[in-house]
């Protein structure tokens, strides 16, 4: 299957054996979009390669920003202002809305539900979107961080803004749990399926969404509290078995957008006025050292490894993506399922192709 | 909040491996490798059941100039050869204890790199692993399914060493036929 395919999100192959309609093998084949982002920030300065980070997972550009913010600023010891934190955390949110939504229009797409509830999500997903525009300049590609702070502050009345989109954001969610969650065709198609258990998703490292939905429970936003989550009080839903279908995918990701909403709110509340950039040097030129900086993206951990060798180039610049880890399970939970299963197992997973080929 | 890991016990264990104190990292020997593996992870002091990152790092060799202290108690400026290796490094967490990161590091020559592969305790180095192959060569011990993955299968050499020279045109390397392949067998440039 693929790699054009409509269900594989891009560029993707499955190489799969089949048994009638039943999978018996799976291997997943991808690289058709491979650039060697890294090869490429290795050979350009520092903070070239933020406009790179974009492009890896283009629907989180905000989230790829600060995880590679995240690990620069731990190579020198640079001081960030409030108000860029607080920024941060809400830009940061506003697009795991974003992901979140739009992976649920996709995923009920793979299943058929043609058009409707997904051009629902997009039309949601298109107010966040305007408001990084009014942000940043860019819809997707934001650019928007900088080692030490924030590119610029907000515009005059966004806060406003975002505010009024987030009190209006629980009753899209209201109307889209109410036409998805009980339906009965989706319940079909999706509890028992693709089965992840506890004891694999850890060992595989298998991240974010999906290893709550097979019931642990760590989000890095609570175990390393980077940035200010340590000030916002917000619940971390996961699965209360030990084994995730598709279903429990699908419900973590509705149930996490409820509470990026709570943390919302309460950024909202607590920005205030400053600078949003600190005083870091124009110069970024780190000391021999090496930094392993993390994140929770929407799609799970997103880190970035950075080797500094004294010059203003890294000598080593390493992602490590959620989505293409996230696959290594893919076969496990493929075998034994219909064809037309493996296409929604695929897009619970949630991969984003510009970040598994890098 | 994550706490610091006690790594004393782990060299006092596994004589073979070595704390680096600059980078924060333990060095594995590739004999102890897995054995030491599945020790951090099933270990009730360390439980690292998580292993997040693994990635490769080139080095070729390169002169370093360090300030040291001398036996007059006078800094001096000292020269002394970084040798070429090639690291396989390893971040691991505890998802049970939420300690972390912990760097494990295996290291090798050049020439014939080859580490044990630590895909049969940590199922999420399979792919990484395989990514590590495929850009620096490395060879896995043990490693389940080595291929290729983000290059082509018929791609020779390995981009991610740092003395990787590209070839002058991508657009041929592929697939040459015709009379491509046929300048390309005579060893002319196309432009």
């Amino acid at each position: 299957m693929g790699p054009h395919h409509p269900s594989t999100h891009g560029v993707f192959r499955m190489d799969v054996k089949l048994d009638g309609e039943t999978v018996v093998d799976l291997k997943p084949v991808f690289g058709y979009l491979h650039r060697n982002h890294e090869k490429i920030a290795e050979n350009i300065s520092y903070l070239a390669s933020m406009p790179f980070t974009d492009r890896l997972d283009y629907f989180n550009s905000m989230t790829n920003n600060w995880a590679y913010a995240i690990a620069a600023e731990k190579l020198v010891e640079i001081e960030v202002p409030e108000r860029a934190e607080y920024l941060r955390v809400i830009m940061a949110e506003l697009t795991r809305l974003v992901n979140h939504i739009s992976l649920v229009g996709f995923f009920v797409n793979d299943l058929g539900a043609l058009g409707t509830p997904l051009l629902y999500a997009f039309r949601e997903r298109e107010k966040i979107l305007d408001l990084f525009e009014q942000a940043s300049g860019a819809r997707m590609m934001c650019n928007y961080l900088r080692f030490g702070g924030l590119r610029c502050d907000v515009p005059e009345g966004w806060l406003k803004r975002a505010r009024d989109l987030v009190d209006r954001f629980p009753k899209f969610l209201d109307e889209y749990e109410q036409l998805l969650c009980e339906n009965e065709i989706i319940l079909s198609r999706t509890q028992g399926v693709g089965t992840l258990s506890r004891d694999l998703a850890i060992s595989a490292g298998v991240t974010g969404p999906m290893l709550r939905a097979s019931g642990v429970n760590y989000d890095i936003r609570k175990v390393d509290q980077y940035g200010i989550y340590n000030r916002f009080k917000f619940r971390v839903p996961y699965s209360e078995n030990n084994v995730g279908d598709c279903y429990d995918r699908f419900m973590i990701r509705m149930l996490e957008m409820r509470e990026s909403i709570e943390i919302l709110k309460q950024a909202l509340d607590g920005i205030e006025e400053g600078p949003v950039m600190g005083n870091a040097g124009k110069v970024f030129k780190p000391k021999p050292a090496e930094a392993y900086g993390r994140i929770e993206s929407p799609k799970g951990e997103l880190g970035f490894y950075l080797v500094a060798d004294g010059t203003p180039k890294p000598y080593r610049f390493r992602v490590r993506p959620p989505s293409f880890i996230n696959l290594t399970v893919l076969r496990d939970m493929c075998i034994g399922q219909q064809v037309a299963d493996a296409v929604i197992i695929l897009g619970s997973i949630d991969i984003v192709l510009g970040e598994v080929d890098r | 909040m994550s706490q610091p890991i006690d790594h004393e016990a782990i060299i006092q264990r596994f004589s073979g491996s070595e704390w680096d104190d600059k980078f924060c990292a333990l060095i594995v020997p590739l004999s102890e490798a897995t054995a030491l593996a599945k020790w951090l992870r099933d270990d009730n002091d360390f439980l690292l059941d998580y292993c997040s990152n693994v990635t490769g790092i080139d080095y070729l060799d390169r002169e370093i100039k360090e300030k040291v202290e001398n036996e007059e108690g006078k800094m001096e400026t000292v020269t002394r050869i970084d040798p070429s290796r090639i690291e396989v490094v390893y971040h691991l967490y505890s998802m049970e204890k939420h300690t972390g990161p912990f760097t494990i590091k295996q290291l090798t020559e050049r020439n014939n790199p080859e580490v044990q592969s630590l895909t049969p305790i940590w199922r999420s180095c399979e792919l990484q692993e395989r990514e590590i192959f495929d850009l620096f060569g490395v060879n896995f011990i043990a490693h389940p399914d080595q291929r290729r993955i983000l290059m082509w299968d018929e791609f020779e050499g390995h981009p991610m060493r740092k003395d990787y020279v590209e070839p002058f045109d991508y657009e041929w390397e592929p697939t040459p036929h015709d009379e491509i392949l046929d300048k390309h067998q005579r060893g002319k440039v196309i432009v």
